[in-house]
């Protein structure tokens, strides 16, 4: 369960997060609208341990750790799992390489036995398939030459493998065909299940046509100024923010 | 003795020998091995301060016996490796034989500052192939000076890869001199990651029509580590192609060197040649010194270079951490992949995975 109570964070000296208050328990999908500059991104990145952002405020635990305190990568090995808005290319890093490092370091993080070259390529050619990708994207370098849909695959394919308890979605669906949409959405949906949760930030009505969330809370200038059902994204997508603001 | 040349040589303008020169040495003695060699379960020839060790080598057949020989270069280092050369491998591989593969250890133990000059010599008869994979190890003060001269024949192929892990109190000054004939191709690789000063002086001289060379480096410094990689490549024959791609990470106050210079005589019409410089810095005070030098007689020639000077990507860092892998590794993993071209002529698997072995401990070593 994720529980952020009253986080606020700023860059530099400019104030992003006012006190965001939010529960996700295991199980449940929310997702996270609002316009630009609200704050959405730096949630991601404060939570996924971004250097940076300067916690001002509040505190978030997931499973009852101080996420805040721990460094980026022990983020990562308690389950958190952050899909990036604009996935960094890594040249000279080959992709198999790259997935196979992280998984074997959550791995052994979390005490258990690391995969060898075959029983990994074995693991990522079944996730490869399930998520209908290319065969070659295990072998070039990560994300270089990569299409934006391939690059957003690329981190639904590192999610499948990583099997995350939470996964954070940082506008996974911006600069996607419907095609990738659906690849993408099948692989979150994929990993519903009463241990998982995630947390989807996006603009837009479209994906959540895919994903369906449990919730939908709207983010603006750094709060939660309103959250609902699945209903309330079909309100947005009529009346825009602006509509929500006045009302 | 000649003396060593000083930052009044143009040459010699970026590296600094006066605290070599304020040591006094002595000739090198034998001495015991405190430390395991690698082996690579291939025929092995082992110097021992400079002096070859018949118990520890695993010779292959082609060597033989030193030889002096008679050496007119004006190069400081070369005269003074000339006065005191003493021994050194000599491998004559006949023509059209595939020799394979063999190890050439250097390992130093000084009790006492001591210095040695070797002096190797490599001849390739028509047709033939061989790798070298070269290793220089030791502790203590001393000062390794050796010249490794190479002749490869017609259509002759030496891959040449060089690992410098001296000890930090050492000096290592290399001069290798190869004679490429046509459609022979020399290939190196040179990790550098040891001494306290080192130098790898390259002369090529590409002699006949389709010579090709590879001049690669990777330099991985710190502390006060000092590394110079210099090099001439003389194209002397049309339709030859050079290749030098060479990187160095330099942290804490380390520097590193590059003078890379590319001669193109009249003749040598149809010149590919290529350099590339390429340094990551990981300190504010780490310090690196590019100077490319084209000299083209001829008309119609390729010739480019290139030099970058950069630091770690922190988004990089970032996403590898993002994705559980600790800061170290994450570092660790973007210095390989930084190195990558530079290991391009590394095509011998055991030799290949020796090198990136190496290189994949460095980071941890500090």
């Amino acid at each position: 369960m994720l529980e952020i109570k009253n986080l606020s964070a700023s860059i530099g000296d400019k104030e992003i997060l006012r006190g965001v208050n939010l529960v996700v328990p295991d199980g449940e999908i929310h997702a996270i609208m609002g316009p630009n500059g609200a704050g959405k991104s730096t949630l991601s990145y404060v939570l996924s341990g971004r250097e940076g952002y300067e916690v001002t405020g509040g505190s978030a635990f997931y499973n009852g750790q101080d996420l805040l305190a721990m460094e980026p990568e022990a983020r990562a090995a308690a389950g958190v799992f952050l899909a990036f808005q604009y996935p960094v290319e890594l040249p000279g890093v080959g992709n198999a390489n790259f997935i196979r490092t992280a998984l074997n370091a959550v791995r052994r993080a979390r005490g258990e036995g690391e995969l060898d070259a075959v029983a990994f390529l074995k693991l990522a050619r079944t996730a490869i398939k399930n998520l209908s990708m290319p065969d070659d994207m295990l072998k070039r370098n990560v994300n270089v030459g990569f299409s934006g849909g391939e690059k957003k695959r690329n981190e639904v394919l590192q999610m499948a493998l990583l099997q995350p308890g939470l996964a954070i979605l940082d506008e996974t669906d911006s600069g996607l065909d419907i095609d990738a949409l659906k690849i993408v959405s099948e692989g979150v949906n994929a990993l519903r299940g009463p241990k998982f949760s995630a947390l989807i930030i996006t603009h837009y009505q479209r994906l959540l046509d895919h994903i369906v969330p449990d919730y939908v809370h709207v983010l603006a200038a750094g709060k939660i100024i309103r959250s609902g059902g699945p209903e309330l994204a079909l309100e947005l997508e009529a009346h825009g923010y602006a509509g929500l603001e006045a009302a | 003795m000649t003396a060593l040349p000083t930052r009044k040589l143009e040459a010699w303008r970026y590296t600094d020998l006066k605290n070599l020169a304020a040591i006094s040495f002595v000739e090198a003695t034998p001495t015991k091995i405190v430390a395991p060699l690698p082996d690579l379960g291939i025929p092995r020839i082992v110097f021992v301060n400079g002096t070859y060790n018949a118990a520890l080598s695993t010779p292959p057949d082609f060597l033989s016996s030193f030889a002096k020989v008679v050496d007119e270069s004006s190069l400081p280092l070369v005269q003074i490796n000339a006065a005191h050369a003493h021994d050194g491998a000599t491998i004559d591989v006949p023509a059209n034989i595939d020799a394979g593969a063999v190890m050439l250890v250097s390992y130093a133990n000084a009790e006492m500052p001591m210095a040695f000059h070797p002096r190797h010599r490599v001849v390739l008869g028509e047709g033939s192939k061989l790798t070298i994979i070269e290793v220089a190890i030791g502790q203590g003060v001393y000062w390794h000076n050796p010249v490794t001269d190479i002749i490869l024949h017609e259509g002759a192929a030496l891959s040449h890869y060089r690992l410098q892990d001296e000890g930090l109190d050492a000096f290592h000054l290399a001069t290798i001199r190869a004679q490429v004939a046509e459609k022979a191709a020399y290939e190196s690789f040179s990790l550098v990651i040891g001494a306290k000063l080192s130098r790898a002086e390259f002369h090529a001289t590409l002699s006949g029509p389709n010579a090709t060379t590879h001049l690669n480096a990777a330099q991985l410094l710190r502390g006060r580590q000092h590394a110079d990689f210099t090099s001439v490549v003389a194209h002397k024959a049309p339709n030859c192609a050079s290749r030098q791609t060479v990187k160095s990470v330099l942290s804490d106050h380390s520097r590193g060197v590059f003078q890379g210079r590319i001669e193109v005589a009249r003749v040598a019409q149809k010149t590919d040649g290529y350099q590339m410089n390429q340094a990551l810095l990981l300190s504010p005070h780490a310090e690196i010194d590019i100077k490319p030098e084209l000299e083209i007689f001829a008309d119609d020639v390729k010739c480019s270079h290139g030099a970058t000077i950069g630091a770690l990507d922190p988004e990089q860092i970032f996403y590898l951490r993002s994705r559980g892998i600790p800061e170290d590794q994450a570092r660790a993993m973007l210095i390989r992949a930084f190195l990558t071209e530079a290991l391009e002529p590394v095509t011998n698997e055991a030799a290949r995975v020796f090198l990136e072995d190496t290189i994949e401990t460095w980071w941890a070593r500090k």
